[in-house]
């Protein structure tokens, strides 16, 4: 109880309180915080804005058809471009994403559907474990499994390697998208005795599916623009288009790569070109995301 | 649809909140699916199998010791990986320094204190920031962000402390410090992103109470908010830090790619990622690709690592 | 009997710890107060009753200008409080929420100790000396009757106390920082039979020294504890005036039939 040592006599509400310095520093802090909070966002914008503007302003500078279309050149000689690997980042990336989707999306089904175990947990687990490991590594060893073995650089192999970047992405893209599908769902066909196969067939893949087809356009977003993967599979090819899939072959964010880290300037001007092309096409796939999804839905864990 | 009592089958019975309840035998179908759920296994395994195999001879020829050894001499067949170490975790070290503040005051900013029409386009520009390919980053990074930081930054403190040993010797664009400004980029928007479901998902009810009884919001947000968000906010970081180690195409473009350990953070050094871009395909014996393997292997237990802390600590709210 | 107190404010506004003149207020498009005037009298318990949904939180919350944490708000109106408009733009708000503090539905105590849920205010407030905390969290706790029940657990969490419990906490927190006024937002409504009683009985000891606002969908509770009680319907102060003849003799057919219980 109040024994009377330093405290007023609390009868009047508010004695305690009377301090308007006090609040006024109180407020002044509260507004800068605010503006260093804000300060920071701004910050990033503006980091992103230099990044775009730079890839904008200097690839456009270097763009031309030739560049989408021909075959690099010798330094010196005019006219060279990105074309082989453009082309040989299509395919791959379309044929990783094949590979990736069409294994991802059964082990997302499964580990939403039956994924409640420690089995269950156990691969999700692993599914995460794999989404860490850095996409070098995952280059070093499809090089090991394919590359050695054919005796041969190849689209296969980057292909691979980019699939299996893609994996986890799309799994967990695909669980959320199939969690989400209520429950109700399920028990009514269940209800009029459809196995759960048929239902997972019918019923729950098709209510997932804009949840799921988000996940892996953002997936293929992702591995399109990757480079390391492709060092050591495809390894890239400064000579001709690729004519089989067995061959060592370009690839749009490797020639960049190595355009970038060259001496010449009239290749870094192609390494800017490239930048562009690549920056465009994902732009362009995250606006395709976007209106079909509704709302912008880039993974921040791709 | 029968639930059934055989104990051989109750192993089996799954009663799911977001799935279907079986108690019957898998059939077909949901062993197809097992095998599909396996291949993630079979994928993760092989990757421990190779990088073990091919690093196997050099962890037997250089045993612990490998990580502490500065010298890499393929010709002698001498192989130690500090010096890449060293790298990594220099830049990586840089890259937290530079990205957390500003990452996380983004992120209260997002969640907390940006009006309500501005949370939408911050949110993308932050988004935007993720979906930057990294050899882009690069590019970028070396031809753009390297010289002004050299000329802006670099050599001005340089100049002014050259006996200081962080700024000391000779300054180049390319260097552990420009590596770990870029990867701080990097690496924002993921902990910008996590952090801000972290804090977003912090209960309102906290944030009523405090503000009730008389606290500004930054006092709400100081005294609750964090505080209550602290452990994910950590993981958000962690899983920036496990990012930045593992990232590999833009920091070898603007690291410098010399081995060397110096003080000076304007020097040029060389990560563990980067030198296997630059060396392994150039790997003539083969003690050499196996020393390289083991730098791999580095690389990938670190990474995982980091990913395994970070989610543990965010958690399953991480999208 | 003297007469009643209207809805516009009378010249009793003596008395009034609270004075709301043609209150408004929009969420985004949809109108949730229609010009409520009410005098809020000092050192009563006042209680707002109505069925859910019509407005008597939204019209709690802007006493104490909590709805501006909501965006798409707008508000049109006075609001005084010991005769300042606390809609002013010289308004601090932080010494408004010392002095009008809220009781939530329910009980929203800190993760924090029991000590450090009623020092939080304040040391928010300023309050840094140890001493001076500790008898101020006595003494709060006291008030808030629940002294004895935590003295020997100050330092346990505060979440590990009853639902009653917290939320006697909850107003021992408020009285730290020595409010004038008590709004309280259904505060039993999460509460056990038991709590609630132990809770009302609080409020009327409280009232001495506070005014309190309550706003409740328990009518028995409005009966037993208030003295005043307004009702309000989709927005609109239907009635307002003394308990008992708000409930025995109401003017309004509505308020007639929402006592009876012919809707609710």
């Amino acid at each position: 109880m109040n024994n009377g040592t330093h405290l007023p006599a609390s009868n009047e509400p508010g004695t305690l309180y009377r301090n308007p310095g006090g609040r006024r520093k109180r407020h002044a802090i509260d507004r800068l915080m605010n503006f260093v909070c804000c300060g920071s966002t701004a910050l990033l914008a503006l980091m992103v804005a230099l990044v775009l503007y730079y890839v904008a302003a200097e690839g456009l500078a270097s763009i031309s058809w030739k560049f989408l279309v021909h075959l690099p050149r010798p330094v010196g000689v005019p006219g060279g471009g990105m074309g082989n690997g453009i082309l040989g980042s299509i395919i791959m990336v379309l044929m990783g994403s094949a590979l990736g989707i069409s294994v991802g999306v059964p082990v997302g089904i499964y580990l939403a559907e039956y994924g409640n175990g420690n089995t269950g947990n156990s691969i999700r687990f692993l599914t995460e474990v794999m989404n860490g490991i850095p996409t070098i590594v995952s280059g070093v060893v499809v090089y090991w499994l394919v590359v050695v073995p054919m005796h041969t650089f190849s689209a296969y192999a980057g292909a691979i390697a980019l699939a299996i970047i893609m994996l986890p992405l799309v799994s967990r893209a695909t669980e959320v998208a199939v969690r989400q599908v209520p429950q109700s769902w399920r028990e009514a066909s269940i209800a009029l005795g459809a196995t759960p196969a048929r239902t997972i067939w019918s019923v729950v893949t098709p209510g997932a599916r804009t949840g799921i087809i988000t996940g892996a356009l953002l997936a293929v977003a992702r591995i399109a623009g990757e480079t390391a993967p492709l060092l050591f599979t495809s390894f890239g090819n400064d000579v001709q288009w690729p004519t089989h899939l067995g061959m060592a072959t370009a690839g749009l964010p490797l020639q960049i790569f190595v355009y970038a880290m060259s001496p010449y300037s009239e290749w870094k001007s192609q390494a800017w070109a490239g930048a562009f092309v690549l920056v465009m096409g994902l732009l362009l796939l995250n606006v395709v995301v976007r209106a079909f999804a509704g709302r912008s839905a880039i993974s921040m864990q791709g | 649809m029968t639930t059934a009592q055989d104990p051989s089958k109750t192993r089996r019975r799954r009663v799911l909140p977001g799935g279907l309840s079986t108690g019957q035998r898998f059939h077909l179908f949901e062993w197809t699916l097992v095998a599909f759920a396996f291949s993630i296994v079979l994928v993760t395994v092989l990757t421990l199998f190779i990088l073990f195999k091919g690093a196997w001879p050099a962890i037997v020829r250089y045993g612990p010791a490998f990580v502490v050894h500065q010298y890499w001499d393929p010709v002698s067949e001498h192989f130690g990986a500090l010096t890449y170490i060293f790298g990594t975790i220099v830049t990586s070290a840089l890259a937290l320094l530079f990205s957390v503040g500003v990452s996380i005051c983004a992120a209260l900013y997002l969640a907390e204190m940006a009006p309500r029409w501005l949370r939408a386009p911050f949110s993308f520009v932050v988004e935007l920031l993720a979906a930057v390919p990294s050899v882009v980053y690069g590019l970028w990074g070396l031809l753009v962000m390297a010289p002004w930081l050299y000329r802006y930054i670099e050599s001005p403190l340089n100049s002014l402390f050259p006996r200081f040993p962080l700024f000391g010797g000779t300054p180049r664009a390319t260097s552990l410090f420009t590596a770990g400004v870029l990867l701080a980029i990097m690496i924002s928007p993921f902990i910008t992103a996590v952090s801000r479901d972290v804090i977003l998902s912090a209960s309102r009810t906290l944030k009523e109470g405090s503000i009730g009884l008389g606290a500004t919001h930054w006092e709400a947000i100081w005294t609750l908010i964090l505080p209550a968000s602290s452990r994910g906010i950590f993981g958000a970081v962690v899983l920036g830090l496990g990012r930045a180690m593992g990232e590999t195409m833009a920091v070898t473009m603007v690291v410098g790619n010399t081995p060397q350990i110096k003080a000076s953070l304007f020097a040029p050094g060389y990560t563990l990622g980067s030198v296997l871009v630059n060396e392994f395909t150039e790997a003539s014996i083969p003690i050499y690709l196996s020393a390289l393997m083991e730098l791999g292997l580095l690389l990938f237990a670190v990474s995982v690592l980091m990913n395994a802390a970070a989610r543990i600590l965010v958690g399953r709210m991480a999208r | 009997m003297s007469r009643q107190e209207t809805s516009a404010p009378s010249s009793a506004a003596r008395g009034s710890k609270i004075e709301v003149q043609n209150l408004s207020l929009w969420y985004g498009k949809t109108r949730a107060l229609e010009n409520i005037s009410i005098a809020i009298p000092a050192h009563e318990i006042t209680a707002l009753i109505g069925p859910s949904g019509c407005g008597k939180s939204s019209f709690l919350r802007c006493v104490n200008r909590m709805n501006d944490l909501i965006e798409n708000v707008r508000i049109e109106g006075k609001v005084c409080v010991n005769g300042e408009d606390i809609y002013a733009k010289s308004v601090d708000l932080i010494a408004l929420r010392r002095q009008v503090g809220m009781v939530f539905q329910r009980p929203n105590p800190f993760p924090m100790s029991v000590f450090d849920n009623v020092a939080y205010g304040p040391r928010i407030h300023g309050r840094r000396n140890r001493v001076e905390l500790q008898e101020i969290v006595q003494r709060s706790l006291d008030a808030a009757v629940l002294w004895d029940e935590v003295k020997d657990k100050l330092s346990s969490p505060a979440m590990s106390l009853s639902g009653g419990q917290q939320q006697r906490l909850c107003i021992a927190r408020l009285l730290a920082v020595e409010p004038d006024v008590l709004l309280m937002d259904e505060p039993c409504s999460a509460l056990d039979p038991v709590s609630t009683f132990k809770i009302e009985e609080l409020m009327l000891g409280l009232k001495e020294k506070y005014s309190i606002l309550l706003v409740t969908h328990n009518m028995f509770q409005a009966s037993r504890v208030s003295n005043f009680t307004g009702f309000f319907l989709s927005g609109e102060l239907v009635e307002f005036g003394k308990t008992e003849e708000l409930f025995e003799k109401p003017r309004d057919k509505r308020t007639d039939d929402y006592v009876r219980g012919r809707f609710g």
